[in-house]
């Protein structure tokens, strides 16, 4: 699957109080999530974002709470993937298991600004631009992954299980 | 032969029915304690309900704990609460806590008896971790993973390489386990054990109360670690007999099992530490920062939320006022810790000493109420995270120590240490 969107630059170690703060865990619908999101350390993101924009950012993004309301909040708001130069484990792990791709590349946040038009091939790891300057390599994402991905998130593929005779989860 | 493992290892090469694991397999084990709280249950109930199954893996190893936003703080926090409610009583949750019966998850469950020695806890809670204080294997997960686990009984792990902590010589003045694991993160890093297990070994660790681990195990995370683990010995045998009719299955790394790293750590070193906004291994001695006033101190949580935390605070308030323009706020972790504080005349010293104590929730921890922060304010909090706007505004600054270093700069009205008293 290939990707291409604009770009939402952010600094390492987001953590997902700033992804989605606190205060608006009250509600875990889509919409208000996704109205909620970055509204304290990028206020109006959630009006500017569009459909099929990529947040870049640097290292060890998705760490602190395992409020799974982060990555569906950005996939709610329109982003289609995240590219950052680690992530913390939980937040990968529900990434994936909603369905929000992301990939693992320590040089992005470097070649990539606010604006910038970045492609990325998800199947091969490759992080390009459109005029074909930057040309980058994401870590693969592990066959497990990929599994459920392929899948359509954990509830499909855990749902796929369920129908047949020895499920592993 | 069984090659050498850790009691990380060993712990999920048995509940994925295997002899032997390694660290980077991916392994499918089943859970013995599934937990979420008000907030995580939610989503996780969703995807259960998407699931189409009619019933959970097991009543009696699902825990629901109303503990975030409790007592409902507005209407879309009471809906939640509600719909978690009527879960629990349609699919017969044993281990759902009604208010007065709840108190903050990682407080409750092993005062409960219900987390054991070698057991696997899976919580949509990223301080899940905190179990292993017990020698448990325990780690947070999202509310996905959650829901899939409450119907099937069973997730998916890779298996963490292990970092070995190894604690020497005795601790000083004012030193707890707070004090410790600020120290450990501060030079780990917070990404500096993700994805991997931290195991707390060493003479200093062994003599460190139940309460002292809990609060060591319950940071693991903010260094990124999948789980934090002690190995369960006589102290743990005590705790889990005042609680349970199962001692638990006490397991023990091999001594020649492979750590990818050992660290030692030098304790007698130590001075009352302190994590400074607005990342927790941001870490000094609260003596060699220069002090700033504070407009607020919170005792309790997750983290020291426990009743030898409560003491250890009403030693220093004993007698003593808080500053006048800072605010104390003092919540016990369960209904039985704050029961106890009262028996003790803990609740009399800090009420005398000038502060609100609010009923057991985590409250203003995570800025959701009960103590959030205005633009500008400055807060010293026994939590675990500091991260810009964790308590309120994102202008608002929070400190981390202990809850003696805590007490002591609740009285001075400023960051300070109990010796300046």
């Amino acid at each position: 699957m290939k990707l291409k969107g604009r770009v939402w630059k952010f600094k390492d170690h987001i953590n997902t109080d700033l992804i989605v703060p606190a205060r608006f865990l009250n509600s875990s619908e889509e919409a208000m999530l996704a109205r909620s999101c970055f509204a304290d350390i990028r206020p109006g993101f959630s009006e500017e974002v569009r459909e099929g924009d990529m947040v870049v950012a640097g290292a060890n993004f998705g760490c602190g709470s395992s409020r799974e309301h982060a990555p569906v909040a950005l996939k709610a708001a329109g982003i289609r993937g995240v590219i950052a130069g680690s992530f913390a484990r939980i937040f990968y792990r529900n990434a994936f298991n909603i369905g929000l791709p992301v990939l693992e590349c320590p040089e992005a946040a470097a070649a990539f600004s606010d604006g910038d038009v970045l492609c990325v091939d998800l199947d091969s790891g490759r992080i390009t631009d459109p005029e074909g300057d930057i040309a980058l390599w994401a870590e693969p994402i592990p066959p497990f992954m990929q599994d459920i991905i392929a899948s359509g998130g954990l509830v499909a593929h855990t749902r796929k299980g369920l129908g047949q005779r020895g499920f592993r989860p | 032969m069984i090659p050498p493992m850790t009691i990380t290892e060993k712990i999920l090469a048995r509940h994925a029915g295997l002899d032997t694991v390694r660290p980077g397999d991916i392994v499918r084990v089943d859970v013995d304690l599934a937990l979420a709280n008000d907030i995580t249950a939610p989503l996780a109930i969703k995807v259960f309900h998407a699931l189409g199954v009619t019933q959970v893996f097991d009543p009696n190893k699902v825990a629901l704990v109303p503990d975030h936003f409790v007592p409902n703080k507005d209407i879309p926090s009471a809906q939640q609460a509600k719909g978690m409610a009527e879960f629990a009583l349609a699919y017969g949750i044993t281990h759902y806590f009604r208010p007065g019966e709840a108190g903050i998850e990682h407080v409750l469950l092993p005062e409960q008896g219900l987390v054991k020695p070698g057991d696997l806890i899976m919580g949509a809670d990223s301080h899940t971790c905190t179990y292993g204080a017990l020698g448990a294997f325990s780690a947070g997960v999202g509310s996905t993973d959650l829901g899939v686990i409450m119907a099937t009984g069973k997730t998916w792990l890779k298996v963490p390489p292990t970092v070995r902590l190894l604690y020497e010589g005795k601790t000083g003045p004012w030193i707890g386990g707070k004090d410790l694991i600020l120290h450990t993160i501060g030079r780990l890093g917070v990404e500096g054990a993700t994805y991997k297990a931290l195991e707390f070994t060493g003479e200093t660790v062994r003599s460190l109360s139940m309460a002292q681990r809990l609060t060591m195990a319950n940071m693991a995370v903010e260094a990124g670690a999948k789980n934090g683990i002690f190995a369960p010995d006589p102290v743990t045998r005590d705790f889990m007999a005042d609680r349970s009719q199962e001692a638990g299955v006490f397991l023990e790394s091999d001594p020649d099992a492979h750590y990818e790293q050992s660290i030692s750590i030098d304790v007698t070193q130590i001075r009352p530490q302190v994590a400074l906004p607005h990342s927790p291994d941001n870490v000094y001695a609260v003596s060699d920062i220069p002090p700033v006033s504070l407009d607020q101190v919170f005792i309790g949580s997750c983290t020291n939320g426990r009743i030898e935390d409560l003491r250890a605070a009403a030693e220093i308030l004993e007698g003593r006022k808080r500053a006048r323009e800072t605010r104390l706020i003092v919540i016990p972790g369960s209904p039985r810790v704050y029961l106890q504080a009262i028996q003790e005349g803990i609740i009399e010293t800090f009420l005398r000493a000038g502060a609100v104590i609010g009923p057991p929730c985590c409250g203003p921890c995570l800025g959701g109420h009960m103590g959030v922060l205005a633009k500008g304010e400055r807060a010293l909090s026994t939590t675990n995270r500091n991260f810009e706007g964790r308590m309120g505004h994102p202008g608002s600054e929070v400190y981390l120590a202990g809850p003696q270093v805590a007490a002591a700069s609740a009285v001075l009205g400023r960051t300070g240490g109990p010796e300046e008293l």
